[in-house]
């Protein structure tokens, strides 16, 4: 044993391991602490010696797993120390103590770099050791000239240059401007010259991440690097030290082949040929050995052949051959090579049309699926998974809810997930799918998301012969006695809607059905009771002619959660109760459920999201990459609406004909694109209360993707306002808006292509645009458009009559967006310039387009931005008000009361003055109504007029190179706040109008006047003024 | 690109660590216990890889010690395996029949012997001997050092300071 050569630190380590525990442990390591802070803290008396002990203690201490939170500054001190031995010490324990982001390492920038450019050896090697090892961004910005200098001088010795090498590598990592693409092709070409197989090594390494971040730029390296692999596969020229059991330099040979795999394509037909007969040679001629070592690295070199073989695209013999190899490494018993035999299948899958060679070794491929190691069981799922189409996606999928059923923790939930997505993939027929799906939530229901049940309920309710069979099943399971909350959810609510179609099967009666759903309630969480009550109540409709004791029985039930502590429960609980006592007029509310739209997969959706993520550069990714957009069919693009596999489609919209009153309301609600778009009627908006971005007044597409609202949501819907009325047409307009969806895609899909033929597409908004439309005419930059391809934000800046704004247009998706086209349809009193957007954009990128926009004269309207885009190939098309309304170009005026005042009296009456009495007002407390108007640009003067229930302002308006005095009052009503008198008075009669109406708009909840029913009541013209208001309002 | 590498006992302990990326002290903690947790619940006849984290932990035991490096998913294993028992050929060759102790007592040895084979998470030499001859070199600077230290004007000088 070599001593260490510094007792006390021998010492110190002998103490740290004769400790009995841990807590002896961190007392003595506590003592060797504070003993090292006191020597530090009067350094003057600490020998050369003393300090370096200190500091190798401190990183023993630290790689014990201790905080070492001082001394840093002792370490770093050490590496300006003028001798090697102390020096040495200081770049070793820095570089492990510290991390690249430390403060400390900035310090010794300038000392590191005076090493680096020494002349002592020893020092540079140090010094370019540590930077290699810990180097930031800052170090690569300071040092990089000077470590390429040494990498590529003539006067240094290997030992230097090799360091200098994998140094710049690091540099280039933190920072790849550090190297110049132009001058420094040449130089690597040269470099791939080297004689000294130490550097060469380096300098392919370096080499890697150089062509991997720019391949165009290197391609003069390629014919060198097939160079040396012949030599080295050859053995040829090769120094005895740089074999490795027999094999020239295999990490080397590795690295060259890596490189070889990052160009694009190797076209020069010489080159190409003799690269390919070196990768015949290893392919044919690596054998297993004895020798592990000798065996490992030969396969190294194997793996890697076969990798560049792959990106090379060879013919199909040579593809053949990999299979081969493949195949034999599968079934062999040494697990480092059956793994990486699964994970190039994999891989090889991917690249090229094997498919059916591989499917040979199916058998083998499960087999491995049930081995002890987690890694190749892993391993064995993905090429499972990779492997499956229509042919034996059967036997795939029972394997994998056979293996479902044993398998340990950290593999189930990609388990479950893989074989949730292969079922809705590659389903021969649905009620396969139900019931795979169905047994996954049996086995293992804590990895099924929401997403997956959601989309059996879709299925089952778009399939009238699938209805049956799933009720069924979801009895079945039901039945049984410990049954997962998923498993009760699902089943609940297929039996609520379908059990009636088993009616007639022995123990399938409502009676049954509902005992069993009835025995669920004490275990589930809330919102499955919820949902069970929902079933509940269908059933009892179902039940025809009524069954009094079944009635009781729900009716029992409702009662149990009419105080129910979730608002939720109570509500559906009181609604149903109310209901029940109507007798047969709700079985037209409780009606089944109208058929879903057809939409994109959550699930698959979500695994090509997290596929497209890949951030990392690396050659097999790219090469997926491109082979998927290749052939677009296999990868998990399934929005195709008619795919290879023409597995799961039956979904369609239906185009049933839609009740005249829906058309009605459609009509009403559906014409305008956004913000016009307001619920026809209050009492609607209310019954849809619970889910208020829902609102059928949204355009057709907007209905939100999220499944939970489609299958939730209604169900919350389908019961009518607490306040139960018993007039018949308030049950028709509850039955009217059954579903959010049915409201919007149902009817009015068909009526949205008539009346907008522009947006043809399935596309939907993320959220209500016309919300964001309003909170954009309050503030300045925000949301002005979202759905899942793309995201408009918006800026603006305004002053006086002119004003830019820059539209932000993100391309929020995995693939480009193409035809992308804007247009901005300026009002007549505006004058707008937009610039042009580009018609590509690229995934994950953002454009910016700014419009200008100059104000002429007053007006409500707005401008409109017309924006369209292609999604692969589907055309989508929105037509967005821009927030150019008026109260942009208005700028809040300070104004004193006598000037208030000889103004107010100046402007005598109409058309510049004009008065008001608003009804139907948001109802708001004054000082939010001040608010409001400072938000609008309407400054408030305070103090003004003596009533406290009045609200004075002044604002400047804007337009051409005019500026109008704007003055306004506002006189409100304690006891309503739901009218008021609003009066506007300025130099001009058309801004005057125009900024009363814009007013109103913003202070009326509806503005469809009369709508309220509270307003309509109090129709009477004359607000009674009370006292002082009315001196005022005599006095001015 | 080798992210780190550790050296764990068979007890748990750590004998060496290297982190060629940024991980701060707390995710250097919790990976090292996250990874010994797993490595050592390996059985004997598994393969020598792990997927860990979107990454890959190749390691291999030595007698009582694990060598581990953790490498990004698409490099080459197997290479990687190799690199580790260079590295520790190297340990044997330069402590003659190396054993756990030996990396106790002269971690700072192991270190730099380390800093010679890797660097920026890459491999830097692959020679034996070249490697072995850097480090005699260094030895002997260290050994010419202490001489100095311990000659009689240095001890003059420290005292009189």
């Amino acid at each position: 044993m070599a001593l260490s050569g510094m007792r006390g630190l021998s010492v110190f380590i002998s103490d740290v391991r004769n400790c009995q525990n841990k807590e002896q442990e961190r007392v003595r390591v506590d003592k060797e602490l504070a003993n090292i802070r006191t020597r530090f803290k009067n350094e003057r008396g600490l020998s050369v010696y003393e300090k370096k002990k200190y500091v190798w203690k401190m990183l023993y201490i630290y790689m014990l797993g201790y905080d070492v939170d001082f001394g840093h500054m002792e370490t770093v001190q050490l590496i300006s120390a003028p001798k090697y031995a102390e020096k040495q010490v200081g770049y070793i324990v820095t570089s492990c103590l510290l991390n690249e982001n430390h403060d400390f390492l900035r310090l010794v920038i300038n000392t590191v770099r005076n090493d680096i450019i020494g002349r002592n050896e020893t020092f540079q090697c140090l010094a370019l050791t540590m930077v290699g090892n810990v180097g930031g961004r800052e170090f690569s910005e300071s040092l990089a000239p000077d470590v390429q200098k040494l990498l590529i001088s003539n006067s240094c010795r290997p030992l230097v240059r090799k360091k200098a090498a994998l140094c710049l590598l690091r540099l280039y990592r933190k920072n790849p401007d550090v190297v110049n693409v132009d001058g420094w092709s040449e130089r690597m070409v040269q470099l791939l010259d080297e004689r000294d197989l130490g550097v060469l090594t380096a300098v392919m390494s370096l080499l890697v991440a150089l062509v991997a971040n720019t391949p165009h730029a290197y391609w003069n390296c390629v014919p060198k690097c097939v160079r040396t692999l012949e030599r080295l596969t050859r053995g040829q020229d090769i120094p005895q030290e740089y074999t490795y059991y027999g094999i020239p330099s295999p990490w080397l040979q590795v690295k060259t082949m890596r490189v070889l795999q990052y160009f694009p394509k190797i076209d020069d037909p010489t080159i190409r040929k003799s690269l390919l007969d070196v990768l015949q040679r290893i392919l044919l001629g690596t054998d297993v050995v004895k020798n592990v070592n000798k065996n490992n690295a030969s396969h190294a070199v194997l793996f890697e052949a076969l990798a560049l073989v792959m990106h090379l695209d060879a013919d199909k013999e040579m593809m053949s051959q990999c299979v081969v190899l493949l195949g034999k490494f599968i079934s062999v018993r040494e697990p480092n090579i059956r793994y990486l035999g699964l994970e190039n299948m994999t891989r090889i899958l991917l690249v090229a049309d094997v498919a059916d060679s591989i499917k040979k070794h199916q058998s083998q491929i499960i087999t491995s699926l049930k081995d002890p190691d987690i890694s190749i069981r892993r391993r064995s799922l993905d090429l499972l998974y990779g492997m499956c189409d229509v042919s034996n996606a059967k036997d795939i999928v029972e394997e994998l809810l056979q293996y479902l059923t044993t398998a340990d923790f950290g593999i189930r939930e990609e388990l479950a997930l893989k074989a949730a997505i292969l079922s809705e993939k590659f389903a021969p027929d649905l009620s396969w799918y139900v019931d795979v799906i169905l047994q996954l939530i049996e086995k293992a229901g804590d990895f099924v998301s929401d997403d997956i049940w959601y989309r059996v309920v879709q299925f089952v309710t778009n399939n009238d012969d699938l209805q049956v069979h799933a009720a069924a099943k979801a009895l079945d399971y039901l039945d049984k006695p410990a049954v997962h909350e998923t498993m009760v959810k699902v089943s609940g609510y297929i039996l609520g809607e379908y059990s009636h179609l088993l009616a007639r099967r022995p123990g399938c009666s409502p009676r049954d059905i509902f005992h069993i759903l009835n025995d669920k309630f004490p275990a589930v969480t809330t919102p499955t009771k919820a949902l069970l009550l929902s079933a509940c109540v269908k059933i009892m409709m179902h039940c025809q002619p009524p069954d009094p004791e079944l009635v009781d029985q729900v009716v029992a039930v409702f009662r149990r959660y009419e105080s129910s502590v979730d608002a939720e429960v109570q509500q559906r609980a009181v609604e149903f109760l109310a209901l029940a006592r109507k007798g047969t007029a709700f079985v037209d509310i409780m009606a089944e459920m109208p058929k879903f739209p057809e939409r994109q997969s959550p699930l698959l959706k979500k695994a090509e999201d997290t596929d497209g993520d890949a951030s990392e550069v690396s050659a097999t990714k790219i090469r997926q990459q491109q082979m998927q957009q290749e052939q677009n069919s296999t990868a998990l693009v399934v929005a195709d609406p008619q795919p290879a596999n023409g597995g799961l489609h039956p979904v369609s919209v239906p185009k049933t004909a839609a009740p005249a009153r829906h058309s009605e309301q459609a009509v009403t609600s559906e014409t305008p694109q956004d913000s016009k778009s307001f619920p026809p009627s209050q009492s609607q908006a209310h019954s849809n209360g619970g889910t208020p971005q829902q609102a059928p007044g949204h355009t057709p597409g907007s209905a939100s993707a999220d499944l939970l609202s489609d299958l939730v949501g209604p169900l919350s819907l389908e019961a009518p306002p607490p306040v139960a009325s018993t007039s018949s047409s308030d049950l028709l307009a509850l039955e009217a808006p059954p579903t959010p969806t049915a409201a919007a895609a149902t009817p009015a899909d068909s009526l949205a292509l008539a009346l907008l033929d522009s947006a043809p597409t399935q596309v939907q908004p993320l959220g209500n645009v016309s919300e964001w439309f309003k909170e954009l005419t309050l503030k300045d930059s925000g949301v002005l458009y979202e759905d899942p391809y793309v995201q408009i934000g918006l800026k603006a800046e305004w002053r006086n009559a002119q004003g830019r704004i820059v539209l932000f247009v993100g391309n929020k998706h995995t693939g480009p967006l193409t035809n992308v086209k804007s247009s901005v349809l300026p009002p007549p009193h505006l004058r707008m310039q937009s610039a042009v957007v580009p018609e590509n954009i690229p995934p994950r990128a953002q454009v910016q387009v700014p419009v200008d926009v100059a104000c002429l004269s007053a007006s409500r309207e707005t401008a409109v931005l017309e924006f369209s885009f292609n999604v692969g190939h589907a055309p989508v098309s929105v037509q967005l008000k821009l927030p150019t309304s008026l109260n942009k170009f208005l700028q809040v005026a300070p104004v004193s009361a006598n000037e208030f005042v000889a103004r107010w009296r100046a402007l005598g009456g109409p058309p510049s003055k004009l008065q008001e009495v608003v009804r139907g007002v948001r109802p708001m407390p004054l000082a939010e109504m001040a608010n409001l108007f400072i938000r609008l640009h309407i400054g408030v003067a305070n103090g003004l007029d003596p009533n406290v229930n009045n609200v004075v302002a002044a604002t400047t308006f804007y337009s051409g190179t005019a500026a109008t005095l704007c003055l306004v009052r506002v006189e409100t009503d304690p006891s309503d706040r739901t009218q008021m008198r609003l009066t506007v008075a300025s130099e001009d009669p058309n801004t005057t109008y125009e900024l009363k109406e814009f007013i109103k708009e913003q202070v009326m909840d509806i503005p469809f006047p009369g709508q309220s029913p509270q307003a309509a009541t109090v129709t009477p013209a004359t607000i009674p003024l009370t006292g002082p208001a009315a001196a005022l309002a005599g006095l001015i | 690109m080798i992210h780190f590498v550790l050296l764990i006992s068979r007890q748990g302990k750590v004998r060496l660590t290297k982190w060629y990326s940024p991980y701060t002290q707390k995710e250097r903690t919790k990976v090292i216990r996250e990874l010994s947790g797993m490595i050592l619940s390996r059985g004997p006849k598994l393969c020598n890889f792990l997927e860990w984290r979107g990454l890959k932990v190749v390691y291999k035991r030595y007698a009582s010690l694990y060598f581990c490096m953790c490498v990004d998913t698409d490099d080459n294993e197997l290479e990687t395996l190799e690199i580790i028992h260079h590295f520790v050929e190297i340990l044997d060759r330069y402590f003659g029949n190396v054993c756990e102790l030996d990396l106790i007592f002269n971690f700072h040895k192991a270190y730099y012997i380390l800093d010679e084979v890797l660097i920026a998470g890459e491999l830097q030499e692959t020679s034996k001997k070249s490697v072995a001859r850097v480090i005699a070199a260094q030895d002997t600077l260290i050994e010419h050092a202490k001489e100095q230290s311990s000659s009689l004007s240095n001890i003059i000088a420290q005292a009189t300071k």
